[in-house]
């Protein structure tokens, strides 16, 4: 009986669809991939500009100046200089741009995604299926349809990124500005307050350590994503790994993940004490 | 469907949605602390919020100086919040990321009022209610009673013609709710606003409230000054509620006092008129007031009939003007001793004078009586 109920269709049909996309709006993700891609380029290139022992100078600074920790810069300068030495500089620089790059774009995409979610309970019962969906599918499904619209490459990379990052700063956001007191929304009512005055003067501050732990979750998938879309040619510390995966070099792996997890130590101490400062 | 006159409990069966406020119409006078009373769930809080439509009514109106604020768009409400009301919240609902100083001015912030002319308000208003010098500090740093100082200071930043104050002191502990409460009632005969009082203590509600109004389930049950809710329950209800009260400590020597028209006035009655209406009423002694109500004195029917057979016409000479008097805010309990040795009635007058009425002794024990019984 099993045999006789065809297979439902359902790999056909999104490839019908994807395919219906590319032929008709590829042309435009194409164009958009350029120019995105060339400002990419771009700002690796100005990241690379000054010499390396400079830019881990400033990166130490602005370390200490947003983290207040001395031990913390400590471990950015010396880190960043194993990396250095590593020979990983490039790679790391490169990474580095696409996380800032895609998390920025996370941001500016989430953060009203999530305030319109927590104000909206339409909106929330769309939005939240969807992030269920997009935060279970498997990291890899979303490089294969990124190829086709954006070719190889970085712009790919971020696009990929953009769907795994997003969910966590959609998700907290919503959630810090649900769990504002009904008492101060009240209050804030009571003293004539428009949408607007209660959103930015009441719900956004309370929600900041919410939101910012969003937006820390958020880079560190951004992280881990860019190293995966390696595969689909983003370079940077992602391609070392590939490389040495592909090569059979445990000893240059293990150096490009360190590198990988330094990085990610320092973005993410960074990010929590710009929570705890905004508390 | 309450329309229909189904009960209350069958509309929550069969809608799942259940009456918070029904039916309850009452005016505020501008000036007085009207104080809503009842037990928790007593639908006093929905109430308070449908006044400035935190809570939307479904029908009924709501007039402030005319205006049907039921009806108002959603922007003239807002205009409206930010001119006419302030509120207080029962848990202070302080804004936890901004200091005394930037939660105070909020209002104005809201109003769009220029930042140095809302400082120097805030200023003003923090100093109104005691808290200068902590204008800087964060409301977690400030303890309870502070707290709610600053949301009183908040709300009466936007100087606004009516406060709403929901439960205001019930989270303070007691001692510090009483300061409170003093420093409410002389705030208001400073500023004389206009301030609707949510509470479920009745004592709280005896002390502040010029009226009270009394809720259950949703309803009003009786509205009415203090003593008049005492003296008088509109229900079993409202009786049970005020059982616990010590009445000698809410009555007063105004609420015992009788009114009388038996009194004689300067220059215009002789000794004769008065001797007549002292035997028309039966007493002995008669209270003399000028004819502007002011208190006098007192003359005895001794010395009327004395002043009568020597011929005199003028009372002048006969006024005993040194006897004892009370005010009308004097507890009853007081009265009794003053009372104890005095052979005739005690005269009420105001401060400003004013002879409202006598208390005579057999009134005013039975007034105290009827109190201890409930």
């Amino acid at each position: 009986m099993m045999y006789s109920i065809p297979k439902i269709p359902i790999g056909k049909t999104i490839e019908v669809m994807i395919d219906f996309f590319v032929s008709h709006f590829s042309i435009v993700t194409k164009v958009i991939s350029h120019l995105a891609g060339a400002g990419i380029d771009l700002m690796i290139t100005a990241m690379l500009f000054p010499p390396p022992w400079l830019f881990i100078l400033i990166l130490t600074g602005i370390t200490y100046a947003i983290a207040r920790k001395k031990g913390l810069a400590l471990f950015c300068f010396i880190g960043f200089s194993l990396i250095l030495n590593l020979g990983l500089w490039n790679a790391t620089i490169n990474t580095l741009a696409l996380v800032f790059i895609s998390t920025l774009t996370t941001i500016a995409i989430g953060l009203p995604l999530g305030i319109f979610a927590a104000l909206n309970n339409t909106a929330n019962r769309i939005i939240m299926p969807v992030l269920d969906f997009m935060q279970t599918m498997p990291a890899f499904v979303y490089l294969i349809p990124a190829i086709p619209f954006f070719g190889l490459g970085k712009v790919a990379a971020i696009f990929s990124t953009l769907i795994f990052a997003m969910p966590p700063s959609i998700r907290l956001t919503a959630l810090g500005i649900r769990q504002v007191p009904v008492e101060l929304v009240e209050a804030a009512d009571a003293f004539g307050s428009n949408k607007w005055q209660k959103l930015f003067k009441l719900q956004i501050p309370m929600a900041s350590p919410t939101i910012m732990a969003g937006v820390n979750q958020t880079i560190m998938l951004a992280l881990s994503m860019v190293v995966i879309a390696a595969m689909i040619g983003a370079k940077g510390l992602g391609g070392e790994v590939w490389k040495a995966i592909q090569r059979l070099q445990p000893g240059r792996g293990f150096e490009a993940g360190l590198s990988i997890v330094i990085l990610a130590i320092v973005l993410d101490r960074i990010m929590q004490s710009l929570g705890k400062t905004k508390q | 469907m309450l329309e229909k006159g189904i009960p209350k409990d069958k509309i929550l069966e069969k809608t799942g949605l259940s009456i918070g406020v029904n039916n309850a119409s009452f005016d505020v006078v501008e000036g007085e602390i009207l104080v809503i009373m009842g037990l928790s769930g007593s639908g006093k809080s929905t109430l308070v919020r449908c006044l400035n439509r935190l809570i939307n009514p479904t029908s009924g109106k709501i007039l402030v100086d005319g205006v049907d604020v039921a009806k108002l768009s959603e922007g003239e409400l807002r205009l409206f919040r930010q001119n006419k009301f302030g509120m207080v919240f029962q848990n202070f609902a302080l804004f936890p990321h901004r200091t005394v100083i930037q939660n105070t001015e909020y209002g104005l912030e809201i109003k769009g009022v220029d930042k140095l002319i809302r400082q120097k308000k805030a200023m003003e208003v923090l100093e109104q209610v005691g808290l200068n010098g902590w204008a800087d500090y964060y409301p977690r740093q400030l303890s309870g009673g502070m707290q709610q100082r600053v949301g009183l200071a908040r709300a009466l930043a936007l100087d606004p013609d009516i406060l709403l104050m929901d439960e205001a002191f019930s989270a303070l502990d007691p001692l510090i709710r009483k300061d409170m409460q003093d420093e409410l009632i002389e705030l208001q005969s400073r500023l004389g606003k206009t301030i609707v009082f949510i509470s479920h203590d009745l004592d709280e509600a005896l002390k502040l409230g010029d009226r009270i109004v009394l809720m259950k389930d949703g309803a009003i049950v009786q509205i009415g000054p203090p003593d008049e809710i005492l003296s008088n329950p509109a229900t079993r209800y409202v009786e049970k509620f005020v059982e616990d009260v010590d009445m000698s400590k809410v009555l007063t020597a105004d609420t015992v006092k009788r009114k009388t028209d038996d009194f004689g006035t300067l220059g215009h009655d002789g000794p004769k008129s008065l001797l007549r209406k002292m035997d028309k009423a039966g007493i002995s002694y008669i209270f003399i007031v000028t004819k502007n109500q002011a208190f006098v004195g007192m003359v005895t029917d001794e010395d009327a009939a004395e002043a009568v057979k020597k011929g005199e016409t003028s009372i002048e000479s006969i006024i005993r003007r040194d006897i004892k008097t009370v005010n009308p805010n004097s507890p009853a309990t007081e009265l009794l001793t003053i009372m104890k040795d005095l052979p005739h009635p005690l005269a009420v007058v105001t401060e400003q004078g004013r002879f409202t009425g006598v208390i005579i002794r057999g009134t005013l024990l039975s007034a105290l009586s009827h109190g201890d019984n409930g």
